[in-house]
């Protein structure tokens, strides 16, 4: 476990590593495309859906149920399968990280909007407010800080996940995991997983930093 | 992209197996999750310091990618269903671990202080009131443990499990679609009927629910 450690510790720091097409800064930035821009993808298809039916109360049932379901994909299954059928392309890899992240941010958009208090909304109502002004101007921000923990739960599975990218020949974080796996080289494998691991980390944090900056006119939440 | 019909009727034997080691996988990490989780989880309501170190520690776990945790566990405990099981267990510790303190959490502290009232002790307490009504959350917990158990024991395929995580390697390497299409089909229906038969248990486990409650 030591000497795991101690070749982890010179892997991490060696010069070598961070430079070049196969480097960790190269890996890293594939890493942070794939995640975020999955990420993106998933949040402009998924916010409008929970903000729809959270306003609506409509179709809840059939987007929880969507939601496990998407919970139950098995993202390898998944990945192997958009391969097979699209052949050589960055698409099986989008495709299951998009499938992954979206139950995630449907069922907690849904969770904000239902968590909205109804007589505040009335309230909008009975002053003549518009639909979407109900909706954009009391119900989404009274919903947000639920949203975000949706996002941000997407996002860190997300960035663990976007692994699989190296299993069909792609590149990422996750090129050291399956290439070190390919050559029983431990050492390689715990880099590789640490660095994905403070990826997730770091970006949790400075999404949770960005939503304290967002929301310091209001006071704390009660819990 | 087509379904060899042939494929499935020749391989229902072996596809019976995979199903079965799949849900073996599966349902022992839960089980020992719960096991683990349960204990940790009532110190985490109780000892406030301990809360916050416990949630954030299987936090952090959790975004370890999954391949990775597999691949670690080898120098540990081999190409075996141990590593399988230990470390699907670590996965499910998370979603447990986070619902069970939220679900004692939910106890109202009226109830708790009329249980003492009486001279009700602290376990018979938590075995009697807490945990009773905590089992909504809990359960919603064991739930989501379940469904994503059962779609993670592919990932050990990499490590030469996998149960019907098999079928998508195999499809991989020989560039042929049927198996991973029913792979991906078996393990959906196997995480529909556990859900389904989770949302049972809980109906049968809190009688007292029925009546307010519309599932949700």
């Amino acid at each position: 476990m030591y000497e795991l450690l101690k070749g982890l510790g010179s892997w991490l720091v060696g010069a070598e590593q961070w430079t070049g097409s196969d480097g960790i800064g190269h890996r890293l930035a594939e890493h942070l495309q794939y995640s975020l821009l999955a990420t993106l993808v998933a949040a402009a298809i998924a916010l409008p859906v929970g903000l729809l039916i959270g306003h609506t109360g409509r179709g809840a049932f059939v987007a929880i149920n969507l939601s496990s379901f998407g919970r139950a994909l098995p993202t390898v299954g998944l990945v192997v399968l958009v391969f097979l059928a699209s052949g050589l392309s960055m698409w099986p890899v989008y495709i299951a990280l998009v499938a992954l992240a979206v139950p995630s941010i449907v069922t907690n958009t849904y969770a904000g909007m239902t968590a909205v208090d109804p007589e505040v909304r009335d309230a909008a109502r009975g002053q003549g407010m518009r639909w979407y002004q109900v909706l954009f101007q009391v119900e989404l921000p009274l919903a947000l800080p639920l949203i975000m923990t949706g996002l941000r739960l997407a996002l860190i599975q997300v960035v663990a996940t976007a692994t699989i990218a190296a299993y069909v020949s792609f590149g990422g974080l996750g090129r050291y995991v399956f290439d070190g796996l390919a050559q029983r080289d431990l050492v390689q494998v715990l880099g590789g997983a640490v660095l994905v691991a403070l990826v997730a980390v770091v970006l949790d944090l400075a999404l949770s930093a960005l939503q304290r900056f967002l929301f310091r006119h209001r006071p704390a939440p009660q819990s | 992209m087509s379904v060899d019909w042939s494929w499935i009727a020749d391989h229902t034997d072996d596809l019976t197996t995979l199903t079965l080691s799949h849900l073996q996988a599966a349902l022992t990490a839960v089980l020992l999750g719960l096991l683990i989780s349960l204990p940790l989880a009532v110190l985490a309501h109780r000892v406030r310091r301990l809360r916050g170190l416990l949630l954030g520690l299987s936090n952090v776990l959790f975004t370890i990618p999954s391949i990775a945790v597999f691949v670690l566990l080898l120098p540990v405990s081999g190409l075996t269903r141990t590593t399988t099981v230990i470390g699907l267990t670590i996965y499910t510790l998370v979603v447990l671990l986070r619902n069970t303190v939220e679900g004692l959490d939910s106890v109202p502290t009226r109830t708790k202080e009329a249980a003492k009232a009486m001279g009700t002790r602290p376990l018979r307490t938590l075995l009697t009131v807490e945990l009773p009504l905590a089992l909504p959350v809990i359960m919603a917990g064991v739930r989501i443990a379940t469904v994503m158990a059962i779609s993670l024991v592919s990932v050990t395929t990499y490590i030469g499990d996998g149960g019907l995580g098999q079928l998508f390697t195999d499809g991989f390497q020989r560039n042929f679609p049927t198996p991973v299409i029913v792979g991906v089909v078996l393990t959906l229906l196997l995480a529909l009927v556990a859900d389904a038969l989770l949302v049972t248990l809980q109906y049968v486990l809190t009688p007292w629910n029925r009546r307010q409650k519309q599932g949700a």
